[in-house]
């Protein structure tokens, strides 16, 4: 591969943000080299990458870093055509998924730190939030998949399908940490088929961290959150 | 000749203005209803289910919330005077900074309901280091962020060029300015002389004066 077109993506293996990037490159089928960074002593190279931010994902492609992972998904997909689009062609359909993908990368990720970082009472409130958010997905899924069935295979994933299962593909984890049913299949039935369709995928299972290793890293940064909290 | 294009917004909000700006820009007619949010109106629960909150365009009766993600259908939607550039590359560096605008807002809603001493000198500078990046890293010796004509990162980060200078009118800091800011001073004064742009801009007493009593009720509130 020339060294002009090389791409190179800088990531973190427990980050959703970073995994969605790297989930986007498989199914484009875009050969890239990978470099984990080692967030409690970045390198220079992605301090110079990312100068605003210093964080990662980070793309490089054709020699120019581009950061953000939500600006790199449409990145990658205006560039490769190769594999699933990842927005669709209509406009209001675009719009409908950029909207979902934000609520689920900022909305829903925020209500789970919350939950991860509160004790006692106050906890039992976040997590009555965090199913309120879930609910409003879940409605907002009905769209997406009208007749209540969603069936999935690799060559027609969206950019929607990336995000959810890069933040909650894990979800067994969170519950196992958290010790509460984070998707729950009563409440958000559509959401708990969604996720089960997208898990069976092979190339998104694989990709994902694995479980036991992903509950080892999350106690130990909740334990130091808390720990630091109650100093 | 397109079905009808309805803006739900309200006068002092930069957020529902950008969306106004990108609709005048590319010549799209459209109705404007102004929302009372001490009384949200039917159409806006209903329109915005999620957030409850303006601005929310309607495009032949079907809602879209979120001015970013308005901003970018309006591009798709009216291709005429473009307001992204064509290269994929630059597409996301424009996109970058629009998102760095939306994430740094609580920086300058810090120093909106800041009040005097230590905690308005630190606001204060954390204000400053977002201007310097945005004046150093995004503006560069550009005359707009869109180059030599303003595109979605101008009208995103269009409230500098007003709103601002009510923040800084209340808290009685100036932070753009010639001799601080000379790059990003000089966009504020061209961005204001875009005819699209003078032409629809809240009148600057009685946005100062709505801003003003927002101001108070937060620092009653903490």
């Amino acid at each position: 591969m020339a060294e002009e077109s090389k791409v190179t993506l800088y990531g973190y293996w427990p980050s959703p943000f970073a995994k969605m990037v790297e989930i986007a490159l498989k199914l484009k089928g875009v050969p890239y080299e990978y470099v984990e960074e080692d967030l409690t002593n970045k390198s220079q190279m992605l301090l110079s990458l990312n100068p605003v931010h210093k964080k990662v994902p980070v793309l490089v492609h054709n020699g120019k870093p581009i950061a953000e992972s939500l600006v790199i998904l449409e990145y990658i997909d205006e560039t490769w055509k190769n594999g699933p689009q990842l927005l669709p062609m209509d406009p209001y359909k675009r719009a409908q998924v950029r909207f979902w993908a934000s609520f689920v990368q900022q909305q829903l990720q925020d209500s789970m730190i919350k939950v991860a970082m509160t004790e006692g009472e106050a906890r039992e409130k976040l997590v009555e939030e965090a199913y309120e958010k879930m609910r409003l997905l879940d409605e907002g899924l009905k769209s997406f998949f009208p007749d209540g069935n969603p069936s999935i295979d690799t060559e027609h994933l969206g950019l929607l399908d990336v995000v959810f299962v890069s933040f909650f593909g894990n979800h067994k984890v969170h519950e196992e940490v958290l010790g509460f049913k984070v998707i729950d299949p009563e409440k958000t039935p559509l959401i708990h088929c969604w996720l089960k369709a997208l898990l069976d995928l092979p190339l998104l299972k694989e990709t994902l961290p694995p479980h036991d290793k992903m509950v080892a890293f999350i106690k130990f940064i909740n334990e130091s959150a808390l720990k630091s909290s109650t100093a | 000749m397109e079905e009808g294009v309805k803006v739900v917004g309200f006068w002092p909000s930069p957020y529902s203005q950008k969306v106004i700006w990108a609709l005048k820009q590319k010549g799209v007619a459209y109705d404007y209803i102004e929302e009372d949010l001490s009384n949200k109106s039917q159409l806006l629960m209903k329109s915005n289910p999620v957030y409850k909150k303006i601005p929310v365009l309607l495009h032949g009766g079907k809602p879209i919330a979120e001015s970013s993600v308005i901003l970018e259908y309006i591009e798709e939607t009216w291709p005429q005077n473009p307001l992204l550039p064509k290269e994929a590359y630059e597409r996301a560096s424009a996109r970058f900074w629009i998102q760095f605008g939306a994430e740094k807002g609580p920086t300058f809603g810090s120093l909106f309901t800041s009040t005097a001493g230590e905690e308005q000198d630190k606001a204060a500078k954390d204000a400053l280091e977002v201007l310097k990046i945005l004046e150093e890293q995004g503006l560069g010796n550009n005359k707009f962020f869109g180059g030599d004509s303003i595109n979605l990162v101008d009208l995103a980060l269009g409230w500098l060029a007003h709103w601002f200078q009510c923040i800084e009118e209340l808290v009685e800091i100036k932070l753009i300015e010639p001799t601080t800011l000379p790059r990003l001073h000089a966009w504020v004064e061209n961005f204001n002389q875009v005819p699209v742009i003078h032409e629809n801009l809240p009148d600057k007493k009685r946005l100062l004066a709505h801003m003003k009593s927002i101001r108070e009720m937060s620092i009653s509130a903490k």
